[in-house]
């Protein structure tokens, strides 16, 4: 049985989704065969990606924790994906009780059980939207609810933004955050990119869009460019591992094989 | 064993398995996490009641902390194997550490396999239910928009169909059912070739072949249809094509809205805003247009005439007969006029009674004259309104030229000019358009209708002309005489334009001016030069006379220069005097009556009477520049007793006499021989700025060699 019998055209699962491949890279089981399926042929091509995967969430781990030392206590998660270990409620409010956080997610199978998993929390909730559709996200009710615009607060876009084709002008789409994001908030960003193993980039982008989900890996300059209008936190544009790691011991002899890059940048 | 083993034990843990599985904690984190275990396994196996369930505990706790790759149990195995023994030591009462370790890395094991195929299990599950509810919620919200939907597709004022590509006509809400008067079972049997209305333009179903075939996505458009009675609607209508997943078009949905009663109030307001209510004729605004049309595109060889018709003596008829009566004699004369005119003429009412015929492709001004004829005719037989039988004469103004030597402005208001001349000449006639004529009645027309921005723009000044005491020479007044800077005639003088300011009105307004800057000027030379300063004299039309503001604005003009009412003389003609209306001899007592001179100008060109003088309050009489002609040689005795007697009677009526016109020393000294107090002309001094005044009050000694030589 490929499909659950519930399965319709309206909740697609015939094709595999991002959020819950990923899930499956994490070693997470919210994920159906054509996801598995999308993710042990990508492995099969590029064994390391699980590992790349992993140094992607300790990024945003990491990147979280900074967030909430610089006194950031709310946060809009955009592509969210399905809720697995060290979700950004989960690691923010450890660090400060009070953090809000909003999830954004266009999957409706990850919206659904992230909200059943947040049904408890008060200062966490899910929309279902698309990054591109701006208006949408800002004017939702669970968004105005939780987060007060005209306060400080993280953006979250993480192994997001290589979703988004150059046709649909990403830069423009961040900078539409940008404008409603208060002085004092951050950006965070981390984005695939060929240069670190460009032999592996053609095969797994092909994978990818086969797979409806076409993938844009950008250079160091073009991410960096996404980033316009912010002041880059220190150390810039770096590989995923290299930013901020919490100990020296947790840096790879070879980052550069965590083949993507990772970013902080703050409204000024 | 030391706690230092127990940490390098953990280390070496971490590094076997970092990267295996993703846990939430960098290197160090993980190695304390470790740690921990490490010695929940190293106190089990050292315990004295062995509990293998320990091991359990710890393959639970891993995959808690979501250790879920199956690499990370193999690299725990084979450490815990090869290195917990090592840290176990020879403890006391341990016989069998060996077996120990094994047995708890088995039940480390199972409890791992367990934990894990749990959290895989509910993972499923959780995933599963979340892919039910979002089903459910996707299928709700589909729901709930074809609820949507359907509620505004049959409760929508406007009309909606939906057809399929090949035209077969598939759905229609209740309103397009009533807007057509079909149901919706005969409209579902319709084909889209049944809409086809005889008047649609062929891009209509042109634009409809590129909607079906997917070249464009929508159309919009006015469109009428024949309903079900066979009525006729007017709709505006929305034509969208519906395209399929892949992008292929897949069927068509229109959208109508009935808009006949719009149509048909636009059709009634366009035929409201050219036509005339009364007559049902054509209106100025469709002259207007009509004449445009004539203008427009080359002129060619074409002509084009115009008949302006005024109707003699309709405002009696009105005022006397009423409204009503004057209504249906316009009504008769424009079916009159309709009756007279055929193909390529126009019968417009301009207004009031005027009214315009344009006479399209004349070949010369005869054609408009015979037309003219024509309607003098028409007009000839009395027209019956109720119990009165009313006899309804026209002027009428004609005019014909070619397209190329004229516009539509300059044609009407050539016309408009002639019709005035059939006035002039009668009335009960029609006039020829002359050029001549008409451009000196255009020039006049034009310095009437720009007099008063003149006034405005400061256009007008004012020139003095001395008035000297005959016996002594000395500057006794002046007069104040009028001209105009005309930016294209030139200087003007009051010759030019009096009459027109004065049929016009005009002289209202230039009078008041006329009258202040003279007066302002009087105040300067009272100012400069004291009592010796002259008294000015300035001239009053008869419709100023007329005028009640006039003693307002003499007395205001006065006080404002502070000038005393003596400083001030008012001329005015005999013509002004004329008539029985007790208006002007109001006005003038009252000036009179204030102190300020009044001076009977051009006195001897008119019927005049001294007697009929002694009824009005006069300070001054001024002879007609015309004695002065007589005066001239010593052979017009009889003129110079004529004045001579004049001045006699004058004086005897308490008037002092100024003598107009002197331009030779003769004539200055046989006025002055028959008693003339002052006198004015060019042997004096003629008109000109206020400075010349000025030279003259500086001088001290008397101006004229020529009253020593006549003294």
């Amino acid at each position: 049985m490929d499909l659950p019998s519930w399965a319709s055209d309206d909740v697609d699962i015939e094709h595999a989704s991002p959020a819950r491949v990923y899930d499956y890279y994490l070693g997470g089981s919210h994920n159906f065969a054509v996801d598995r399926q999308m993710a042990r042929q990508a492995i099969e091509l590029w064994p390391e990606l699980p590992l790349v995967m992993q140094a992607n969430r300790a990024f945003l781990r990491r990147s979280v924790r900074y967030l909430v030392s610089q006194g950031i206590t709310q946060f809009l998660d955009i592509g969210s994906g399905i809720p697995t270990e060290g979700n950004v409620h989960d690691v923010a409010q450890v660090a400060s009780p009070r953090c809000r956080v909003v999830y954004v997610d266009v999957d409706p199978v990850a919206v659904a059980h992230s909200r059943a998993m947040l049904s408890g929390n008060p200062l966490a909730d899910i929309v279902q939207a698309d990054l591109r559709d701006v208006t949408a996200i800002l004017d939702d009710p669970r968004v105005n609810r939780l987060l007060n615009p005209s306060q400080p607060i993280g953006v979250l876009m993480v192994a997001m933004l290589h979703f988004v084709t150059d046709d649909a002008d990403p830069a423009n789409i961040v900078a539409q955050y940008r404008k409603i994001m208060a002085p004092g908030s951050y950006l965070v960003v981390s984005h695939a990119t060929h240069e670190g193993r460009p032999d592996q980039a053609d095969s797994h982008t092909e994978l990818y869009r086969r797979a409806g989900a076409p993938l844009t890996m950008r250079s160091r300059r073009e991410v960096e460019a996404l980033l316009d209008g912010f002041e880059l936190v220190p150390p810039g544009v770096v590989f995923m591992p290299l930013w901020r790691p919490d100990s020296p011991a947790d840096v790879d002899d070879h980052p550069e094989r965590f083949t993507g890059y990772a970013v902080v940048g703050r409204r000024a | 064993m030391t706690d230092a083993d127990h940490e390098a034990f953990a280390r070496r843990w971490a590094e076997a398995i970092v990267g295996t599985s993703y846990v939430s904690m960098g290197r160090r984190v993980l190695a304390k996490h470790l740690l921990g275990l490490t010695s929940q396994l190293v106190d089990a196996a050292l315990a004295a009641e062995f509990d293998p369930a320990i091991g359990r505990r710890v393959g639970v706790d891993m995959v808690a902390a979501h250790f879920t790759g199956t690499e990370t149990l193999r690299e725990t195995l084979a450490l815990i194997a090869e290195g917990l023994p090592g840290l176990l030591g020879s403890a006391p009462g341990c016989a069998d550490t060996g077996s120990r370790v094994a047995q708890l890395a088995a039940s480390m094991a199972a409890g791992y396999a367990g934990a894990l195929r749990e959290r895989s299990l509910d993972e499923q599950d959780a995933v599963y239910r979340a892919g039910l509810r979002a089903r459910r919620q996707a299928e709700q919200a589909l729901a709930a928009s074809e609820a949507k939907f359907r509620a505004m597709f049959t409760d929508a004022a406007i009309g909606i169909g939906i057809g399929d590509l090949e035209g077969n006509i598939t759905d229609v809400n209740p309103a397009l059912q009533q807007m057509f008067g079909y149901d919706h079972e005969e409209f579902t049997k319709l084909h889209l070739s049944a809409m086809v209305h005889p008047e649609d333009g062929a891009s209509v179903w042109q634009t409809y072949e590129e909607l079906i075939r997917g070249e464009r996505d929508h159309f919009r458009l006015e469109k009428r249809y024949y309903r079900s009675d066979g009525g006729e609607i007017w709709t505006h209508v929305t034509v969208s094509l519906v395209r399929d997943e892949s992008g292929e078009p897949a069927y068509q949905v229109a959208m109508l809205e009935d808009i006949s009663e719009r149509r048909s109030l636009e059709a009634k307001l366009h035929h409201q805003a050219y036509h005339d209510p009364l007559t049902a004729l054509a209106n100025r605004q469709m002259v207007n247009e009509r004449l445009a049309q004539i203008f427009a595109g080359p002129a060619e060889q074409r002509r084009v005439g115009l008949c302006f018709l005024d109707l003699d003596g309709f405002k009696v008829v009105n005022d006397s007969l009423g409204h009503h009566v004057g209504d249906q004699l316009l009504k008769t004369v424009a079916s009159r006029l309709t009756h007279c005119c055929g193909l390529g003429q126009l019968v417009a009412r301009m207004g009031g009674d005027e009214f315009v015929i344009i006479v399209e492709g004349t070949t010369g001004e005869e054609d408009v004259a015979a037309l003219a004829d024509k309607v003098l005719a028409a007009m000839a037989a009395p027209i019956r309104v109720g119990k009165h039988e009313l006899t309804v004469t026209t002027s009428i103004g004609v005019v014909e030229r070619p397209v190329a030597d004229t516009n539509p402005e300059d044609l009407l208001q050539a016309a408009d000019i002639t019709m005035y001349r059939a006035k002039a000449n009668g009335k009960a006639r029609y006039a020829m358009y002359d050029q001549n004529r008409n451009d000196n009645e255009v020039a006049r027309f034009t310095l009437s209708a720009t007099m008063l921005a003149a006034v405005e723009r400061d256009e007008f000044f004012v020139e003095y002309q001395p008035l000297l005491r005959l016996r002594d020479r000395s500057l006794v007044g002046v007069e104040a005489l009028v001209r105009w800077r005309h930016p294209t005639f030139g200087v003007l003088g009051p010759e030019r334009f009096i009459d027109l300011a004065e049929e016009s009105g005009s002289i209202v307004q230039l009078g008041r001016w006329v009258l202040f800057r003279a007066c302002e000027q009087a105040r300067a030379w009272r100012d400069a030069f004291g009592d010796a300063a002259p008294f000015v004299s300035v001239n009053i039309a008869p419709r100023q006379l007329h005028e009640a503001a006039l003693v307002a604005d003499v007395t205001k003009t006065l006080v404002d220069n502070g000038l005393e009412p003596s400083s001030l003389q008012l001329e005015l003609t005999e013509q002004a005097l004329m008539g029985d209306e007790i208006g002007p001899l109001t006005v003038l007592t009252k000036l009179h009556g204030m102190g300020v001179r009044i001076a009977l100008d051009d006195f001897g060109t008119g019927y005049w009477n001294i007697p009929h003088l002694r009824r009005f309050p006069l300070h001054e009489l001024k002879l007609a520049g015309s004695f002065a002609v007589g005066m001239q040689s010593a052979s017009g005795l009889v003129d110079q007793r004529i004045v001579a007697a004049l001045v006699d009677l004058a004086h005897a009526l308490g008037l002092t006499v100024t003598a107009e016109g002197i331009e030779t020393r003769a004539q200055f000294g046989r006025f002055r021989a028959a008693g003339c107090d002052t006198g004015q002309g060019s042997l004096f001094a003629s008109s000109g700025p206020a400075e010349q005044i000025d030279d003259m009050l500086q001088a001290v000694n008397p101006l004229c060699d020529v009253s020593k030589e006549a003294l």
